[in-house]
This record gives C-alpha cells, structure tokens and sequence, in this order.
C-alpha cells in the first residue's frame, strides 16, 4: 500500500477510535463516503416521502388544533429532510442526483411510508409508533462518526421528541373518546405495530452490512438491541391508555428485564422493500409527478435569476 | 341585526376566508416544485389556520351560544360561509396559486394594516399578530409574480393567464355591503374602496416589472359574502368536516 495512504488510513482510523467527528475535508475511505451518502440519503427521501401519507389528512384533519399541529410535524419532517441532503451534500453528491437516484430505483426511503394511512388515528400511530421508533434510532445516531449527519441528528431529535408525544396525545384521546375511536384508534395500532418493529432493519444474526458500519461508528447500536428498546418503552405507552399490542407471544421476561416478542415476519418485510407493499407505486408516481411538474418552475427560477445577474454586469 | 351580530358577522368573514385560503395552500403539500416551496406554502397554511382559529374563537365568545371555534369551521354548511370566491377556486398550476395568493395577500396587507387600530380591541390584536405573516406571504408572492412573469416564455405565458384567470374574482375584495358600513361607522372595520386604489397601484408596478399586462376591466364576480359559492365550496368542505359529521359525538 501506498505511504501515503496509509498514513491517511492511520489518522483516520484514529480518529474513529477516539470518538472525533469525520469532518467534510477530513481523508475518509471511499467504502465509508459511500456508505454514508447511500444512508443519508436514504434518510432524506424517507423524511420526504413520508409528508405524502400524513399530508393526506391535513384537509381532513377533525380540529383547528390538530390541523394546525398535522402541519407544522410536516413542515418539520420536510425541514429534516433538507438537513439531511445538506450533510449529504457534504460528501459529494448533488440533491439533484439524489432526486435521480430515488426517481430511478436506486435509492431507498423508509419501507414504513409504503403503508397507508386509512383514518384519522393511523396520524397518531405515526407520530406515536413511527417517530418513536425512529426516535431510538436517530437518539443513537447522534453519536454518529460523521461531524454533519451527528449534528444533523441533534437538532432532529429535539424536534421528533414533540412529535412521538403528539401523536400519542391523539391515541389518548381517541381512546377516552367514543366507541368508535377506541375501535379506530386499536385498528391503527394493530396496522402499524409490526411494520414499526421492522423499521429497525433484520435480526442482528440476518444482517451481513452492519461490519464496516458498526467498525467505523457510522451505526452505534445493532437493530436488535435498538428495536427491544422501542419495544420495551411503548408497551408500557399503549397499556396505560387501554391498547393491546397485536402481538399474543408478548410477554416481560423478568430476568432480562425487558418483553419477549412474536416472530416479525421478514417475508412481508422483503416483500415490501422489494416493491409489493400496498403504496410503495403511488408514493413514487406522487414524487415523480410533482418534481417534473415543478420542472418549467425550477428552469424561469433560473432563467430569471440570470437575467438579474446580467443586469447587474452590464 | 343588531350591532353585536354584525360584528360577529365581519369577524366570521374574516376568519372564513382565512381558513378556505389555509385549506387550499394545505393541498400543496407534498406537490411544490421544490422542497423549499412545498415548507413555504405549508407555512403559509398554518399561518392562515392560526388566523381563522383566532377568529372564530372570538366569534364564539360574541356568538355567546357555548360554541367553540371548532363549531364555526366544521359545522356549518355551504350557504353559512362568506368568504371571498378568490380564496376557494382550486389550486391548479404554480402560477395560477401565486397568482391568487399575491391578490389576497396585497388585499390582506392593507385590509390588516388597517385593522391594527380597529376600536375592537380584539380584531386589532389578531391583526397585528397576522400582519407580521402577511407581509412575509407578499414578498414571498410577490417574488414569484416577477419571476415567473420575467422567467421563460412558458412561465410568463402561464402567469399571464393566471393573471387573467383570477381578475375577475378580485372585484368582490373591495364590495362594500350594509355590514361594512356600520363597521366602519364603528370603527371597527375599514372601507375596502379606500384601500382598492392602492391595491391597484401596487399591482400595476409589480405586473409592469415583470413584463406583465394588466387586465383589461371586465365583469367581476360576486357572491361570497353573501353565501352565493362557487361548486367548489361544497368539496371543500365535505372533505374538511367528514369526521366532524360522521362522528357528531367524538372530541379529536
Ligand atoms: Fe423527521
Ligand atoms: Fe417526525
């Protein structure tokens, strides 16, 4: 091996070792700056796709208040999302790209936004269910090696936090509601309690990438231990309020000190990142029709934008 | 109608046409040409639900019937709306909700400019509180006015008949009917003729500056504030109050 590069290799290792952030100038391997764009980038679409299946209840929202609240949680989520192409940005690769990326297949979202939001209380199971889970991941990521995508992490956090309590907030009162809340509010959460769990990616024993990624502190924590987290602070959540986990193999074991759970089934998790989950087509048509579109926008911006800097030379 | 009734009446108006105006940008969500723009118009709908949440809580204290604000925005039916037909008409392309959002919101900028010192105490703190957001939705239209009127040909083209589209709806912003009067008699409220003259001026400037013609004076339409709608109204709201109305017993 080349001097050099080797000693580029040692500094960075190092570093890695030391807990120091990888900066956007610092040496990285190529294998870590392309881990780290393919699961920002990921991480962008996913806040991105995922305004499609909340944003199909803002019209419809019941209140003033929680149209107002449905609102701002998307705001939100879009704002992360442009965090997170910023920090990816940082390691080369244009948000245009990404779009393309997305657009052609080759970058993933989140496999959780391919599911539908049937009624008013799927809007509570996402703040409450989704943004809980990712909150135990994105809490992890924190710590991440990489400077941008850790700092990125904190200011999310702070923001998903409100959104996993007003989501359960809507759970609550559906379930001091009406029958028919209650009817509605346990459908949702038997819909969304498995797909959540599987938001944390296969059993640490079924997943081969998480080596390099786990070696150079991209990941802090395995899945498995991430999701029993999730696990272990929402049944509590969902008791208190009179759910029922959709899950008869849930059970607390005393001595590990944490709940045992079901088999997750991986074969519908693989049929829906692989494409058979129930929206994974309309939420790629929605995106696509809206970027192009938005194209004849995107270009007089341009064009527009020229003719002022032409004005300002002459 | 007496006087209380009157400016429950303006209050309501008021407070519809903030909420119709937030439930048309809330449909952009998710299908802005740009991240960017899809936050801003969300804003800008929250913005306007804020507004009209303001609004009809205060409608309700003068109403005095034990109602809520919710009451106002979710049970009451297509003839009891009065706002302006401009707020209602769908969103269609870019240009056409910039277009209409620049009316309304140069309209709104002295409509509220004004309101700040309403002798209602109330009217006058919601206005300052919109005033702030409403200055920001002008520049922002504003913006796009001119970029989309001086971008490609395929923009000024499109800009133009959005522009062309919505003049007709712009008259009914400036009707002045018996509840204004008394308003205005009152304090309370403001006369729109006063404040069309400078509507017109500030539009003339920005169309001009983005190679743009002005209209030509045609029929204006009318009828909001009298409950008259378009068709549209009535999708609206069936969409908006579905839960309300299918479930008259629950509290979300
Ligand atoms: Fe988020
Ligand atoms: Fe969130």
């Amino acid at each position: 091996m080349n001097a050099d590069l080797d000693k580029q290799l040692n500094v960075f290792e190092t570093k890695i070792n030391e807990d120091i952030n990888i900066e956007p100038r610092d040496w990285m391997p190529d294998d870590y700056r392309k881990h780290l764009i393919r699961q920002i980038s990921q991480h962008a679409h996913s806040e991105v796709i995922g305004m499609q299946p909340e944003g199909n209840w803002i019209s419809r929202a019941p209140s003033l208040r929680s149209k107002k609240i449905l609102l701002a949680k998307i705001q939100d989520e879009g704002g992360h999302g442009l965090y997170l192409y910023s920090a990816a940005e940082t390691l080369g690769i244009s948000r245009d790209e990404m779009l393309h990326q997305l657009h052609e297949g080759k970058a993933k979202y989140s496999s959780i936004f391919n599911y539908p939001t049937l009624t008013w209380a799927d809007i509570g199971a996402i703040g409450w269910l989704v943004d809980g889970a990712a909150i135990v991941n994105q809490v992890s990521l924190q710590k991440t090696s990489y400077g941008p995508y850790a700092r990125a992490m904190v200011r999310i956090c702070k923001e998903e936090s409100f959104h996993q309590r007003q989501g359960y907030e809507i759970m609550t009162k559906m379930m001091q509601g009406t029958k028919d809340q209650q009817a509605m509010a346990q459908d949702a959460m038997n819909r969304w309690w498995w797909p959540s769990l599987m938001m944390f990616g296969p059993h640490d024993s079924d997943s081969p990438n998480t080596g390099n990624a786990m070696k150079w502190k991209i990941k802090r924590q395995s899945n498995d231990i991430l999701r029993q987290k999730f696990i272990d602070k929402t049944v509590q959540q969902a008791h208190l309020i009179g759910l029922s986990i959709p899950d008869n193999k849930l059970k607390w074991n005393e001595d590990k000190k944490s709940y045992d759970h079901g088999e997750i089934n991986w074969d519908e998790f693989i049929r829906v990142i692989n494409g058979d989950g129930p929206c994974n087509k309309q939420r790629m048509k929605h995106h696509i029709k809206a970027h192009q579109e938005g194209e004849w926008v995107r270009k007089a911006a341009i064009a527009y934008q020229l003719k002022r800097k032409e004005l300002i030379n002459q | 109608m007496d006087t209380q009734q009157q400016i429950l009446h303006y209050v309501l108006r008021l407070g519809d046409n903030a909420l119709i105006s937030g439930h048309r940008l809330g449909e952009w969500c998710s299908n802005a040409p740009i991240l960017e723009e899809d936050l801003a118009l969300t804003n800008f709908a929250l913005d306007y639900i804020g507004r009209a949440e303001n609004l009809y809580q205060y409608a309700a204290k003068l109403e005095n019937k034990g109602h809520d604000e919710d009451f106002f925005a979710y049970r009451r039916s297509e003839r009891d709306f009065q706002n302006h037909l401009l707020t209602e008409l769908p969103n269609n392309n870019f240009a056409d909700t910039m277009a209409r959002l620049w009316f309304l919101s140069l309209y709104e900028f002295y409509l509220y400019n004004e309101l700040c010192s309403s002798h209602d105490e109330t009217i006058a703190a919601i206005a300052q509180k919109s005033i702030k957001e409403i200055k920001y939705h002008l520049r922002h239209t504003k913006e796009w006015v001119l970029r989309l009127g001086d971008g490609t040909s395929e923009s000024h083209y499109k800009m133009q008949k959005a522009i062309n589209d919505y003049w007709m709806y712009t008259g009914e912003l400036f009707e002045m009917d018996t509840i204004d009067h008394e308003m205005l008699n009152l304090g309370i409220g403001i006369n729109p003729q006063n404040i069309y003259s400078l509507w017109l001026k500030d539009v003339k400037e920005t169309l001009n500056e983005a190679q743009l013609q002005v209209p030509e004076d045609s029929y204006m339409q009318t009828g909001g504030k009298n409950g008259i709608h378009t068709e549209y109204l009535g999708f609206i709201l069936a969409d908006m109050q579905y839960l309300q109305r299918a479930y008259p017993d629950a509290k979300w």
